[in-house]
């Protein structure tokens, strides 16, 4: 059924300037996005099949490297003493950064009221999941007997041991146990009316019961609607410190170390920056196939492109600033030890890593101050995965470049990855994309009620905008308006 | 005795094409003295809640006690762990209450975890979800309420309710359609 919008009458937005492109209702928003899981597998299209067996070769590569690992042993890695933190940890702040930018799109922008995130932040939030997911099997890897993993929490045991919880490692383990847990949470909350949109929409029995299940009965009651709203923006406001703080925390585990070149006092909010930095490129990355395949131009335009690229520039320029002080505390510490470190990233045997992130950070994202770039999606698609590469490279640089020449010169040692290294990488890859395409496939990947509010908003803002002498008096008067006579 | 002669309806349920058609219905009924009644929409409407359902949520208090809960949890197993039941010292750190600053990260993080899951938990459990059936799902064409359907449902507990006289009042708010909604 097409919706009357009888008194209406609004200017079209330029389409550059748009974040909902016109011509959008409410039906044709629930119909294009709810319907993407419903229809038969027949008529998936066939890049899903294609995606999807690529990415499940990669997981099966995952389980190989880590079934190999377990008889063998952390020594099939390229890690040696002194570079005991390799490409396990290199990874595993990678992979958590990413993460950090759905929570940002989800309960920042939130909190900001920025309306137009409503369009993207479901996969991102899903992008968020399924990156601490891969980002938790490293360090439970790294562990050398990764079985004994729960003696990590403070569990009643026979010896009556604690954890020392005075450690940033077991700091880590209760940041990433409460983020992954309260970024699903979250993330189930925003579905349950969508969940409910589906029970509606699907006509097989068997799915419209699945979905009918995990609606829990929604039935967008006002007074339900009142206590979500409530939920979701409390949740929202206790996401944000939280998301700020599993980063600060995850620099500390170098930041409280003496290792020269990681006890700096700017490192909490630069891997804050850089996490946001890695994960909007990541979005991009993702959010720009996505919209071409599946059509959703109108939901996700190109104004949301150049916003988010704004947003990797703005963080981007955070990273380069975090950089220059790098620099400045190694140069202004007077400890021969600190010192050195400039000059070995420069010169040192991995240079090449250092010079390989001032370009990929700091000069390849200059061109996007342009709005032109900004607007052109192959070009942020190659500076995303720049910026990708970049971030990868940060995490040697600050991981690897240091261990290898730390104190005594007899115990410098190079690092090379090994075979099982990168295997395990791309088997973390794989299973990343595995979980987007599953999630692609069986839940709506956009946002459905928000959008529907969002268009709402939209036509009210426009409403407001063409006739501004209903600016003062409000809703009321707009209400009253549409239907002719006064509500009072 | 009113409530009796209604017999057994759940209420009269009146649908709406437009969001802005339902706020001001809702307007109206409250204007006529109802106040037993909900409204369906497929995106909460700021104006529809402030007419069918003002007042306290009850969420933030309980996320407010829940969280502090969790961050004195957290505090606590740091004290009790590591300063009163096994005190170790380990690169000559202090093991008395003047290390509190190292205990601020899990302190803050359990505070954090209790609280979003009450945030979430209490919601779903006040709203009375899970509920698979509801009488408002026996109204015809109701689907749409998760879709592009706005209703307004005018409840048979309502001490003003009377079957025909309130569905006659509902039809003057003009809506697509009017019916009863069966137990």
């Amino acid at each position: 059924m097409a919706q009357a919008q009888p008194v209406r009458t609004t200017p079209q937005p330029d389409p550059g300037e748009a974040y909902l492109l016109p011509g959008e209702t409410y039906t044709s928003i629930s119909h294009t996005i709810g319907d993407v899981p419903l229809v038969a597998l027949n008529k998936t299209p066939k890049g899903w099949f294609v995606g999807f067996t690529v990415s499940f070769i990669l997981l099966m590569v995952f389980l190989v490297s880590v079934t190999w690992l377990f008889m063998k042993g952390v020594g099939i890695w390229g890690i040696n003493i002194p570079v005991g933190w390799g490409m396990d940890i290199i990874n595993f702040v990678w992979w958590i950064g990413i993460g950090h930018a759905g929570t940002l799109i989800s309960a920042i922008l939130l909190l900001l009221n920025q309306g137009w995130r409503n369009s993207i932040n479901r996969f991102a939030e899903a992008m968020t999941l399924f990156a601490v997911a891969c980002a938790g099997q490293y360090p439970i890897l790294h562990l050398g007997r990764p079985w004994l993993f729960y003696w990590l929490f403070p569990y009643p045991n026979t010896l009556g041991m604690w954890p020392n919880f005075r450690s940033p490692l077991d700091w880590d383990v209760f940041a990433i146990s409460t983020y992954a847990s309260v970024s699903l949470v979250f993330w189930l909350v925003g579905l349950i009316p969508d969940f409910a949109t589906l029970r509606d929409r699907s006509e097989h029995p068997l799915v419209k019961r699945i979905y009918g299940f995990v609606a829990l009965g929604w039935r967008g009651s006002a007074r339900h609607w009142h206590r979500y709203e409530m939920a979701s923006l409390l949740l929202a406001g206790l996401s944000t410190p939280l998301v700020v703080s599993v980063h600060s925390i995850i620099s500390l585990d170098f930041a409280v170390s003496q290792v020269p070149g990681w006890q700096v006092t700017v490192f909490p909010p630069y891997f804050v920056a850089g996490a946001v930095f890695a994960g909007f490129a990541m979005v991009l990355l993702l959010m720009i196939p996505v919209r071409h395949f599946y059509g959703f131009q109108s939901y996700i335009t190109v104004r949301h492109l150049d916003v988010m690229a704004k947003v990797m520039l703005a963080t981007g320029m955070i990273v380069v600033y975090g950089y220059f002080m790098e620099v400045w505390s190694s140069l202004y510490s007077g400890n021969i030890y600190e010192e050195y470190l400039l000059y070995n990233r420069l010169n040192g045997p991995s240079a090449i890593a250092y010079y390989g992130l001032l370009f990929c950070n700091a000069i390849a994202i200059q061109p996007l101050w342009f709005k032109r770039v900004r607007q052109n999606v192959p070009a942020l698609m190659v500076i995303s995965v720049i910026i990708s590469i970049g971030m990868w490279l940060e995490r040697y640089v600050i991981i690897v470049i240091s261990l290898e020449r730390d104190f005594l010169p007899s115990s410098w040692e190079k690092y090379m990855p090994t075979v099982w290294d990168w295997s395990l990488y791309l088997g973390t890859v794989g299973l990343f994309f595995t979980l987007i395409f599953v999630f692609i496939r069986v839940l709506p990947m956009i946002n459905i009620f928000e959008m529907r509010m969002f268009q709402y908003q939209e036509t009210v803002r426009l409403h407001l905008k063409a006739h501004p002498e209903h600016e003062e008096s409000g809703h009321e008067s707009l209400t009253s308006h549409s239907h002719g006579a006064s509500a009072d | 005795m009113r409530n009796r002669l209604s017999g057994d309806v759940y209420g009269v349920m009146a649908e709406f094409q437009t969001p802005d058609a339902l706020i001001a219905a809702a307007h109206k009924a409250r204007l006529a003295g109802y106040s037993k009644m909900d409204a369906y929409s497929p995106f909460p409407i700021e104006e529809v809640i402030e007419e069918v359902a003002p007042g306290n949520t009850g969420v933030p208090i309980l996320v407010l006690i829940m969280g502090l809960t969790g961050a004195a949890t957290g505090f606590s197993l740091q004290f009790i762990g590591n300063i009163l039941n096994w005190p170790m010292n380990i690169g000559g750190r202090p093991i008395n209450i003047s290390n509190w600053p190292a205990m601020v990260p899990i302190t803050f993080e359990m505070g954090i975890l209790f609280a979003a899951f009450t945030a979430a938990i209490s919601m779903v459990i006040l709203n009375g979800l899970p509920m698979p059936y509801h009488p408002v799902f026996n109204v015809p064409g109701f689907e749409r309420a998760s879709q592009d359907g706005f209703f307004l449902c005018i409840e048979s507990t309502d001490p003003l309710f009377d079957r025909a006289q309130t569905s006659q009042f509902l039809r003057t708010l003009s809506p697509t359609q009017v019916s009863e909604v069966a137990h």
